[in-house]
């Protein structure tokens, strides 16, 4: 087995005196497809945000490669390989599909420091942006505006932008929220696609996607992980049942 | 829009300065235009150059950053008042005194890029006031370095490289200032479509998706409106050589009111606009005051209703999507 990536220890977050992820431990690994899911509420997306660097932790600590990053900012965790997409796209919309994806290739490669003439179209820094459009199939959109995209379209610009930034662990959440049907199999394809050696770690409600995509999963459920595992026994635990059912503990959660 | 300018791009692409040759070009027979159309008035291109200078400085932290900024004349005044000190004290060279104007620009642009490039939104508008009207107070209080309301008088830098004389009608100071304007401009072209330009107009856009590709947003903002001073700085400077005084105008907050106007009108985000916009309102104003000293602030109040309502956008971005709808129907496009 190879080395932990990615490490939880005992996270907690709290609002007040509300306890959002209570004592999270779990460790993420080279090449891993783990499946972060739980009920509405459990804390996923406040999970991911304490990974990422856009909440503090109240206690506890992250390591990434076994370096500590619990104190590291936005943009060194980016710097370090940590990267996520976002459940609603962020991404630029008055910039192209090809600025959007350059942009990130520059960064990664420090280039953005730069104050003269234009990259772009630099053979080295178009082989990468052009490869990376042609992998999630939006190579024929590079000069189209993002605000003239469709929804699933933009979906697979954040994950391009993603992957412009060679991430060591790419966390994406709920990738396939908001696509229509039919386009959500062209993103389910492209996460498909990724580079085997990532880490791969998606949070999602769609079932059919998490038993395709995930060798692991990971069940939240008030803050708690209650379940890590085989996909296979997910649906069998008695405690994810409960929780799914909605007679978990005493019932405070929503859905 | 976008799409026209990308193909214009590839077109030309075989030329290596395209879109900056042609801006050489453009310029240098628009400053003759002005040359001949106000052969008696060159005092007033003059000082209109200066401004645009100011414009383009707004632009780049605005129109390019997102910063919503009512403090930029502070930058401009104080490049002015220590190029108008720097003449005094000896340095009569006018391409030493755009320096002393440049590096005074950039750090009181950095300074002032350190407070409000911390903030978004209304907080930034007002540190930006607040920024502005600290430096006109002290501009009025501080008489001994700026000379007050009575302003600094008697800068009479030497000749431009030695060779040419400022003279009376003003010939000198306005070929002077239109290359260094064209000069300015051409590097700034370049320097908006660089990757570090390009990291601008992306934290403009989203500044919280920027720090999640890894970019140091405060950091950049300050360094841009570190450039943009040093650009509003050769204004400033530019003015006071020309001129011969600073005045507390200089620094007004009615100034930098009026460069964001200037900004709105040709579109913000360009360059062109910057340029196009303070052009126009500029000469609009120095003809309408001209022609109705009574009312001119009235008409031009009007004149910027109907630009806003039909082109919110600016003047600029109005006229790309006009030539974008024309062009297809004459053919005129490949």
């Amino acid at each position: 087995m190879t080395a932990p990536l990615l490490e939880l220890r005992d996270v907690c977050k709290s609002f007040g005196g509300i306890r959002v992820n209570d004592g999270v431990s779990f460790v993420v690994r080279e090449g891993d497809r783990i499946a972060l899911i739980g009920p509405n509420g459990a804390g996923k997306t406040t999970l991911v945000n304490v990974i990422s660097g856009g909440l503090d932790v109240s206690q506890g600590s992250i390591l990434l490669g076994g370096h500590d990053i619990t104190d590291f900012s936005i943009p060194q965790r980016v710097d370090a390989g940590l990267i996520r997409t976002f459940q609603i796209t962020r991404l630029f919309t008055n910039l192209t599909v090809a600025e959007n994806v350059a942009l990130a290739v520059m960064q990664k490669k420090g280039i953005t420091r730069k104050f003269f003439s234009s990259w772009i179209d630099r053979p080295n820094i178009r082989d990468q942006w052009m490869q990376i459009l042609g992998l999630l199939g939006i190579a024929h959109l590079a000069a189209a505006r993002v605000s003239q995209l469709a929804y699933g379209q933009q979906r697979l610009l954040d994950l391009a932008l993603g992957l412009a930034l060679e991430p060591k662990v790419l966390i994406l959440d709920e990738p396939a929220a908001g696509v229509p049907s039919d386009e959500s199999g062209r993103i389910i394809e492209a996460i498909d696609r990724l580079p085997p050696k990532i880490a791969v770690m998606m949070i999602e409600h769609d079932m059919d996607l998490v038993f395709k995509f995930a060798k692991r999963v990971l069940v939240l459920a008030n803050g708690r992980l209650i379940f890590e595992g085989d996909p296979s026994a997910v649906t069998h635990d008695s405690e994810v049942r409960r929780a799914y059912l909605g007679t978990y503990a005493d019932g405070r959660h929503t859905s | 829009m976008s799409d026209r300018l990308a193909m214009e791009d590839r077109r030309s692409s075989r030329l290596p300065f395209p879109a900056e040759l042609g801006a050489l070009v453009a310029m240098a027979l628009a400053g003759l235009l002005g040359y001949l159309v106000f052969p008696d008035d060159l005092a007033f291109l003059t000082r209109l150059i200066g401004i645009v200078f100011l414009v383009l400085s707004l632009d780049l932290v605005t129109g390019y950053c997102g910063i919503a900024t009512l403090g930029q004349s502070a930058i401009f005044g104080v490049a002015a008042y220590a190029v108008g000190n720097a003449c005094l004290a000896g340095l009569v060279d006018p391409v030493a005194l755009l320096g002393v104007g440049m590096v005074a620009g950039a750090v009181m642009g950095l300074a002032s890029g350190v407070l409000v490039a911390k903030f978004q939104g209304l907080p930034q508008l007002v540190l930006s006031i607040a920024v502005g009207q600290l430096v006109a107070a002290m501009a009025n209080k501080l008489s001994s370095v700026t000379g007050g309301s009575d302003g600094l008088a008697g800068i009479s830098p030497g000749p431009v490289l030695g060779i040419f004389n400022f003279d009376l009608y003003g010939r000198t100071g306005y070929v002077f200032s239109l290359v260094v304007l064209v000069i300015v401009f051409v590097i700034l072209l370049r320097f908006v479509r660089s990757p570090f330009g390009l990291l601008c107009r992306a934290i403009k856009d989203d500044s919280l998706r920027a720090r999640m590709i890894g970019a140091r947003v405060y950091p950049r903002l300050i360094l841009m409106y570190g450039i943009s001073g040093a650009v509003a700085g050769i204004g400033g400077a530019l003015t006071a050589i020309n001129t011969g005084v600073v005045g507390l105008d200089s620094v007004s907050f009615e100034r930098s009111a009026e460069t964001l106007v200037m900004l709105v009108i040709g579109g913000a985000g360009t360059l062109w606009g910057a340029l196009i916009g303070s052009v126009v309102f500029q000469i609009f104003e120095h003809y309408v005051s001209a022609a109705n000293p009574f009312h001119w602030m009235t008409i031009l109040g009007l004149m910027l209703i109907v630009v806003v309502l039909f082109a919110p956008r600016g003047l600029v971005p109005l006229a790309v999507s006009v030539v974008d709808r024309i062009a297809p129907r004459l053919g005129g496009k490949s």
